[in-house]
């Protein structure tokens, strides 16, 4: 379980996010929505650990991760997967030395075993005879599964996705969504997914907080999302005319 | 602050020599053509041009290849390599690292508890450490071999003059002096250009920022460098 307490960050004067609390389960896809700007990929950044936030403190099964020892970080830091925006694959390893660096650096696992172990990652991601390609040489929607790949290699109790979907089509962005879903069900982990699509809201939003303004507006599921009475949530839900006509039905 | 956090929360021993040895080979290796066609012709014009300073019959011919050595060994090999590399090295390692960090892989080994700094950096200032030297040394050769094809092919010199110009009046405390200057160098260049390279922020744009910034700085403290150098080793 994850718990953030009264997150707070501002840059240059201008506060980004304001008194952000909540709780997000074990083995839930839980989902950070909001328009552009609205400071998810900051509260995502200070959740993980990339960002150190004004004031308030996050907390992994009981752990403060905000204001640990170093050694506290370090260790929650090692039960982390995170799936960046644009992949954030190493230009200059193949697809298998990118899945295996984390074994590589944080493991002592015999080589064989690495192998074994990039082969099923990349099989339940469902790339096969791409461990030779380079990064360049795949497609962003393989770059994403390789980024997830990565993510689960080490067996995280925690995976943490920003726009998971961002420039993948809507197929390609579907499956995506599934194989969170499916991985996080698969291996009891606590997901946190930040999105803008509605999609992934529909499909995987166990727990979704929404943010406008770097504020917390409504939390709640995918099967009240779309019932919600605060105008700022329907009109983000709502923003798509396919979305519309429904709710007009 | 940037250097002292590469020293907290280090890696194993062996993944540092494996990323020197990589890092050596990307700096020095891939260096050598570029340092060995400018030490080359930097010779072969330094022979040339004090030729034709030369003019009184007063004053030997060998001084021609005595001036080519030290200026060779104290100035030309150490400095202008190492100008040249703070060009080719500096902008390679800034922008790397500043790709590296606008695409989220400085932070994607972040959240794996690497410290990034420390894994990325530390081996790049090792080693430009280990391979300016040497770079620095196969400059001077080719230096002082450029003089002397130049020097012998259009005849203002006979072999025989060159080599005795080149071993009389030596004072071997050039050699550790151009040592000490290319490790210095080694180290503003490498650090100079990794601080700018991890720092950057924004896109594309920035990056060739960083890489001219980097080139820029690394240029002025190399130049900067030198002359402290001199003055404190050489100035008594």
């Amino acid at each position: 379980m994850i718990e953030i307490k009264d997150i707070q960050k501002s840059f240059n004067g201008k506060e980004v996010l304001s008194g952000i609390s909540g709780t997000f389960k074990d083995s839930d896809s839980s989902l950070i929505i909001g328009g552009s700007g609205t400071g998810k990929s900051v509260l995502l950044k200070c959740i993980v650990g990339l960002v150190q936030p004004d004031s308030g403190s996050v907390f992994y099964d009981g752990r403060d991760f905000t204001n640990g020892t170093e050694e506290v970080r370090t260790e929650i830091r090692r039960e982390m997967g995170v799936l960046f925006q644009g992949s954030a694959l190493f230009d200059s390893m193949t697809v298998e030395q990118n899945v295996m660096f984390p074994l590589n650096m944080l493991t002592k696992m015999p080589h064989a075993e690495k192998k074994e172990r990039i082969n099923f990652c990349l099989q339940r991601v469902g790339l096969e005879n791409v461990n030779k390609r380079m990064p360049s040489e795949i497609s962003g929607g393989m770059k994403k599964r390789v980024g997830i790949a990565r993510a689960i290699v080490l067996n995280p109790r925690y995976l943490f996705c920003d726009e998971p979907n961002s420039g993948l089509d809507p197929v390609t962005s579907i499956k995506i969504d599934e194989l969170i879903q499916e991985i996080t069900d698969e291996f009891k982990m606590t997901t946190i997914v930040v999105t803008h699509d509605m999609n992934s809201v529909l499909t995987i939003g166990e727990y979704i907080m929404f943010l406008y303004k770097g504020k917390k507006l409504w939390e709640g599921d995918n099967k009240t999302v779309t019932s919600s009475s605060v105008k700022e949530l329907n009109d983000f839900v709502f923003a798509n005319k396919l979305l519309r006509d429904m709710q007009g039905k | 602050m940037f250097l002292g956090s590469m020293f907290r929360n280090t890696e194993a021993f062996a993944i540092y020599v494996k990323r020197v040895i990589d890092e050596a080979i990307l700096i020095g290796i891939d260096s050598v053509f570029i340092v060995s066609i400018v030490s080359t012709f930097i010779g072969a014009v330094t022979c040339v041009q004090t030729a034709y300073n030369l003019v009184s019959p007063l004053i030997p011919t060998y001084t021609i290849s005595l001036i080519v050595r030290d200026m060779t060994i104290l100035e030309l090999a150490p400095t202008i390599t190492c100008v040249v590399l703070s060009g080719k090295v500096g902008s390679s390692i800034a922008g790397g690292l500043g790709t590296m960090r606008i695409t989220e892989q400085i932070d994607a080994l972040e959240v794996m508890g690497i410290n990034s700094a420390s894994y990325l950096v530390l081996p790049k200032i090792i080693a430009a450490l280990l391979v300016f030297p040497m770079l620095v040394v196969l400059s001077g050769f080719l230096s002082i071999y450029g003089g002397y094809l130049a020097g012998t092919l259009t005849g203002v010199i006979t072999p025989q003059e060159y080599i005795y110009g080149i071993r009389s009046d030596f004072i071997p405390f050039n050699v550790p002096f151009a040592l000490i200057k290319s490790v210095v160098f080694a180290f503003l260049i490498a650090s100079i250009s990794a601080f700018e390279g991890y720092y950057t922020e924004g896109g594309a744009l920035e990056v060739g920022q960083s890489s001219t910034k980097a080139v820029t700085k690394s240029c002025i403290s190399v130049l900067l460098a030198d002359y402290l150098l001199a003055q404190l080793l050489l100035g008594s």
